[in-house]
């Protein structure tokens, strides 16, 4: 950064970078300065004046906030005398006149900057003999959070998050003077995929989330550090519980990945792990129904069927999908029984819903999130990240506007401000979350993409070669939806690899960038190595590449691939073409199912064995850009439910193979020796000096995979009417479904229609209209939206009673009635 | 305007027009008949550096209230371009009613004084915020910005210069805050009407749109014509104190001829009282004055009658001119409730931006209320003084604030008039459990 300075702190010495804040500086110094509304990724705005601390000026002391003093060469600074102290007891007297004091049942109470700053800076007793202030309390503004107006002190932090960070300033001042409040307006609740944050950024009780309310003191949680497993962004967290149960997750600040926020669906999708409906017996099919059983006979059962298939049919007639829910261990145990016992080389964690599975683990040149914030032109063509990613969103989205989250800029003249954001571009089929920030946008029709992929490489939009010539590029590439040609996101980051970028590829499933680390895939093997290489630590493994999803369902029909193993995977909901996947495990001589809850997949399964899932299980995930971090175990886990590695390893014994596993923790130091771009990562310095993830390859490994995207020529498509089919944060998934706070967010099947359309179409919103694509046909509401392109039907994916209506963009629709 | 004769000279400079001509003032036609529009002609054949000169060089002081050089102001503008200009004519100062006449009478004079305050800040688009509620002089100014587009006067190349200059008229909606200038910024941008914190101290560095920003009073850039055709040096010559030219003065309250006026600085506020204002009516005493506004604190006949009314004799005696607001008491006033009734007015018009002021000025108001109305304690004088120390460490003047704006400063002048003069007035009402006054 900038030149150093040197200022004076209550007598002490200290430097710093010109430019940098004064409350930061004191702090990084060991000299904390009391405050409220300053929040160290967010723009001060020196309005609680708790900060207040007394400057040498040209005309004498000075009483100014600290957060708002902007440090300087020879700045003398007292933090301490009796002026300042004054000054900081007259505000907390003020800011508690009017607060209710009703700490005993305040969710905050125990954790209180409010409490804790009025018993070291604060006031003995009241002066105060008036009436307070009094407001309905609390009011529910959204699903989620609930506002007591009563005990707000008027800070700033959540409006300025809303408007700043996220992006949708929902809440936000009204009134004046003494009678200002923090409110949603009228008929707009808070209704924001962030709203979370602001609950646990507010310094008293004022928001409060409904999840939490009433659950717990915080004098009794336990917690422990993780790493949310929701999506792959990789988002620092503390779990706690209280009694066994997980009631709380709130964000860490881990500066290279979420920073200090979170998204609702991480910050409140933990209430499936308590769920009554989670799987704690093993269960065997007998005479066409299940039943419980114990763990031997399970296993057992499952031991003897594969045995049976194996020696009659081989191994090549045993599949495995899944292994993207759990951790890099896990991944690890059923990629290294699939490979080493079994003999089988079908193995896939991506469910048919993402991109080639080596651009994905090996893409050449990657890049890593932090780059997004020096970057001078970001580009995401890929899934529409504030549905998917949340968390990512939130950082370009950062970048973009210039509302710095790492620091706090000032210019030459010591100046608080915005520094210049980065250009965005933003290629998707349709408006998604972040073209309210974007410089260039450009949509496009499912299955049009080829074209619009040569048009770009043709130069025929100067003005976006233009901008991705001002380097540094970064570029977030994925599948913009399940009906897209998975060879365009390949196509999108071979251009935009030619034009300089670094590629951040996009996948959601919280480990799948883990579980092809490990090896699920099924031209993979553990640590970014192709199969055709080999593993020396492995040995003997089968040779040639293996089937993907896809044809592991069509192997499964047709009767060449016998049996499967799903490890956390619900193919007949996670695979685009829901039809294909029932009739695979219909099929199929055996199945057998790893999971937390019955889906629609394990009610075709022989055998259904509970596992153990986050926060019960120690081990480490893998984010998108590839950054190692530690999930740890903290509550029993349901039942008899076990680890899926130590219930891999049980059958592997039962097959007459010691994999040697004793532990995760020894898994841990197998990947560490044997996939060689893992090594070197170990528990321990995940534990100890990295506490914010180390990114393969790490340190001095090498990492053999280079993946160079190749772009392909991709065949124009030409139809009327065109499917769109994509994730919204909220879904049907079987987390989610089991998380009762979210799952009733999710916004419900629905076919999104350009008014133009349903007009030609004569329907009207919230008519029905018959959707036939190649491979099923639905019946949906329609939902106006004039943001779309003309010629598109957008239906979300997955959503509680919706369609599966797969993976090809052609569709008719048709009003009904 | 009222002129009566006084012992002094009473040059008029800003009110001689409505003063010869009280039935069309406001229009183009008399405004030109009467020499209008020459001054800016001279001005577009100048230079910035010229003209920041000449306003330096004449001693105009900013007459908002902080009586703030015009020139210096000025020439503190950063250099990136586009700079703007905003008239701040969001005139809500209690007492203050002078803006209100010029808009109203003599809007174009205020308009050539935009057009050569534009030129000489590189200007190419003024603002005007009106305060809410003054509906008659907005139309009035609106209509002159129409006449005056209409006439070349502005808009694309005005008086056949190759200068462009646009013109927008903006009312305010009702709140004393947007008086202040960065909160105005932020409510002509279309945010909240709250100051902005410093630094940036002046708007010239960063201000509207994040660009430089001159904000001048309307009384400010309606003396520019004047200095324009008669030159600094006659500005100077108008008064035979250290502040130069005439200033607007609103004098209300217990006076026998309430009103506007203009007047050469210099004169004392004896003078003021008695030849301008014909005394105190109904035989009663004067008791104490509000020297500048709601915001000043007050004067009182024993210290300060003989005092020079300029800026400096007034910082001397620890108060200000401000706005030019006089509002006379006398002694049939109870100052707990006039303390009160001013105190109210600043706890109501308080942003609630910041604690101190959002909290500290309605606490001050339920004290004052309480102790006029007979529940006052003993204790409460101290604790008017130390809630007020808590927003204007040490009672000071001018004051060392714990806010973001003076508004909340502002609400502690009363106090300090309170602890300084009037303890016994104060504890009558707390030992008597009940007011004095009738």
């Amino acid at each position: 950064m900038a030149e150093e300075v040197t200022i004076t702190v209550d007598g002490r010495e200290m430097s710093a970078s010109k430019g940098d804040i004064l409350i930061r500086v004191a702090q990084d110094n060991g000299v904390y300065i009391p405050r409220f509304c300053w929040h160290p990724r967010m723009r001060p705005v020196g309005m609680c004046r708790m900060c207040l601390i007394q400057l040498e000026g040209p005309r004498g002391p000075m009483i100014v906030p600290a957060c708002t003093t902007v440090v300087s060469d020879g700045m003398v600074v007292d933090t301490e005398n009796d002026t300042v102290a004054k000054a900081q007891e007259g505000i907390l007297e003020y800011l508690l006149i009017n607060h209710p004091l009703d700490c005993p049942v305040c969710d905050k109470g125990g954790e209180c900057p409010l409490q804790d700053q009025t018993m070291a800076y604060g006031p003995g007793e009241t002066r105060f003999v008036e009436e307070k202030r009094h407001y309905e309390k609390p009011i529910e503004i959204s699903e989620l959070v609930l506002i007591d107006r009563e005990r707000c002190i008027l800070c700033a932090r959540c409006t300025r998050f809303s408007e700043e960070i996220s992006g949708d300033p929902l809440i936000e001042f009204m009134g004046r003077g003494y009678n200002t409040e923090v409110n949603t307006f009228p008929d707009e609740p808070f209704r924001s995929y962030f709203s979370g944050n602001t609950v646990q950024i507010c310094p008293v009780g004022a928001l409060l989330a409904a999840p939490y309310r009433f659950r717990a003191r915080p004098w009794d949680l336990r917690e422990v550090a993780s790493t949310c497993s929701h999506c792959s962004t990789g988002d620092a967290i503390t779990v706690q519980t209280s009694q066994n149960q997980v009631v709380r997750l709130l964000a860490v600040d881990n500066p290279h990945t979420n920073q200090s926020w979170l998204s609702d669906k991480c910050r409140f999708g933990y209430e499936y792990i308590n769920s009554p409906d989670r799987l704690s017996v093993p269960l065997v099919r007998d005479g066409g129904e299940l039943r419980e059983a114990t763990w031997s006979e399970a296993l057992d059962t499952v031991a003897s069927r594969l045995s049976g298939i194996i020696s009659e049919q081989g191994g090549a007639a045993v599949a495995g999908l899944g292994g993207a829910r759990g951790t890099n261990e896990d991944a690890y145990a059923f990629s290294k029984f699939l490979r080493t016992v079994v003999g089988t080389n079908h193995v896939d964690a991506r469910m048919d819903d993402t991109v080639a599975s080596q651009f994905l683990a090996g893409v050449a040149d990657r890049g890593v999130i932090d780059d997004i914030d020096s970057a001078a032109t970001i580009v995401v063509w890929g899934p529409d990240l504030k549905e998917e990613h949340p968390t990512l969103y939130l950082r370009v989205r950062a970048a973009a506007t210039g509302f710095d989250t790492n620091a706090v800029v000032s210019n030459s003249d010591g100046l608080i401000i915005r520094r210049p954001g980065a250009r965005l571009i933003v290629i998707h089929p349709r408006r998604t979350g972040l073209d309210a920030e974007a410089d260039f946008t450009l949509r496009y029709r499912p299955g049009a993409g080829g074209d619009l992929l040569s048009a770009l490489q043709n130069g025929e939009h100067p003005d976006i070669d233009q901008a991705l010539a001002a380097g540094p590029v970064v570029a977030l590439v994925g599948r913009t939806g399940l009906t897209e040609d998975p060879r365009l996101a390949e196509g999108a980051a071979a251009w935009l690899r030619d034009k300089g970028a670094k590629i951040l590829p996009l996948a959601r499933r919280g480990n799948i960038f883990g579980a092809l680390d490990m090896g699920l895939a099924p031209d993979l093997l553990p640590g970014r190595i192709s199969v055709s290489e080999g593993l020396e630590a492995w040995g003997e493994v089968p040779t040639g590449v293996g089937r993907p999803t896809r044809a592991i369902l069509e192997g499964l029909a047709a009767g060449d691939i016998e049996a499967v193993m799903l490890m956390g995977a619900d193919p007949v909901a996670d695979v685009p073409d829901s039809a294909v996947a029932a009739e695979a495990l219909e099929k199929a001589g055996f199945v057998v199912a790893l999971d937390l809850f019955h889906t629609a997949s394990t009610a075709y399964a022989d055998v259904i064995l509970p596992a153990l899932g986050f926060a019960e299980k120690e081990g480490t995930i893998t984010n998108l850009e590839g950054r190692v971090q530690k999930v740890n175990e903290i509550v029993p886990g349901a039942g008899q439910a076990r680890a899926d590695w130590s219930i891999i390893d049980d059958i592997a014994r039962r097959l007459g193979t010691d994999l040697g596993f004793g532990s995760a923790a020894g898994i841990a130091k197998e990947i560490a020796t044997a996939a060689p771009a893992y090594a070197g990562i170990t528990w321990d310095l995940l534990d100890w000096e990295a506490r914010s993830g180390a990114v393969v390859p790490y340190g001095d490994a090498v990492q053999k995979l280079q993946y160079v995207p190749v772009a392909t020529a991709l065949p124009g498509m030409s139809a009327e009417m065109v499917l769109h089919s994509a994730r919204k944060m909220y879904d049907d998934g079987v987390m989610m479904r089991h998380s009762l706070s979210l799952h009733r967010l999710a916004p419900g099947a629905a076919a999104h229609l350009h008014p133009d359309d349903a007009r030609r179409l004569g329907a009207r919103e919230g008519h029905l209209v018959k959707l036939v694509t190649k491979t099923a046909e639905a019946e949906l509401p329609v939902l106006l939206d004039e943001t779309l392109h003309r010629g598109v039907v957008y239906v979300p994916f997955n959503q509680p009673g919706g369609p599966s209506l797969g993976s090809d963009p052609v569709v008719r629709v048709t009003a009904v009635g | 305007m009222t002129t009566t004769a006084t012992s002094f000279e009473r040059p008029l400079v800003v009110t001689q027009r409505m003063v010869d001509h009280p039935t069309d003032s406001h229009t183009l036609d008399r405004y030109r008949a009467t020499g209008g529009y020459e001054a800016a002609r001279q001005a577009l054949d100048m230079s910035r550096d010229e003209l920041v000169e000449l306003v330096k060089e004449s001693g105009l002081l900013g007459r908002g209230g902080a009586a703030f050089s015009a020139g210096m102001k000025w020439s503190l503008l950063a250099p990136e371009r586009p700079a703007y200009l905003v008239i701040n004519a969001d005139e809500s100062e209690p007492g203050t009613f002078k803006d209100r006449q010029l808009l109203e009478r003599d809007p174009h004079q205020m308009l050539e004084g935009v057009i050569i305050a534009a030129w000489a800040n590189e200007v190419p688009h003024a603002f005007i915020y009106i305060r809410g509620e003054y509906a008659k002089p907005a139309r009035r100014v609106q209509a002159a910005v129409d006449e005056a587009y209409a006439a070349g006067l502005l808009g694309k190349g005005i008086m056949g210069s190759d200068y462009d200059l646009e013109v927008t008229v903006h009312l305010g909606a009702g709140a004393y805050i947007c008086g202040e200038e960065t909160a105005l910024l932020n409510s002509l941008e279309g945010r909240r009407g709250e100051p902005r914190l410093k630094p940036p101290y002046f708007p010239a560095a960063v201000g509207l749109y994040l660009k430089p920003t001159v904000v001048n009073n309307v009384e400010t850039v309606s003396n520019l014509p004047h200095i324009l055709i008669n030159g600094a040096e006659w500005y100077k010559e108008l008064t035979g104190a250290e502040d130069t030219g005439t200033f607007l003065v609103s004098l209300s309250g217990h006076i026998a001829r309430p009103g506007n006026y203009e007047l050469p600085h210099g004169i004392t506020w004896r003078q003021l009282f008695d030849e301008v204002g014909g005394g105190i009516p109904d035989g009663r005493q004067l008791k104490m004055w509000i020297p500048g506004g709601a915001s000043a604190p007050w004067f009182n006949p024993e210290e300060h009658l003989d005092l020079e009314i300029t800026k400096g004799a007034a910082a001397a005696a620890g108060s200000m001119l401000g706005s030019g607001a006089v509002i006379v008491m006398d002694d049939t006033t109870c100052v707990v409730r006039a303390a009160e009734r001013v105190v109210r007015f600043f706890a109501h018009e308080s942003c609630g931006e910041c604690t101190p002021c959002r909290e500290g000025t309605s606490w001050l108001e339920m004290i004052l209320r309480r102790i006029e109305a007979g529940q006052g304690r003993p204790i409460d004088f101290d604790l008017l003084a130390d809630v007020s120390d808590n927003i204007n460490i040490d009672l000071s003047w001018p004051p060392k604030q714990t806010t973001i704006c003076p508004l909340g400063p502002s609400a502690t002048s009363p106090i300090m008039s309170i602890v300084k003069y009037y303890k016994d007035e104060v504890m009558d009402h707390i030992h008597g459990q009940g007011c004095p006054f009738p």
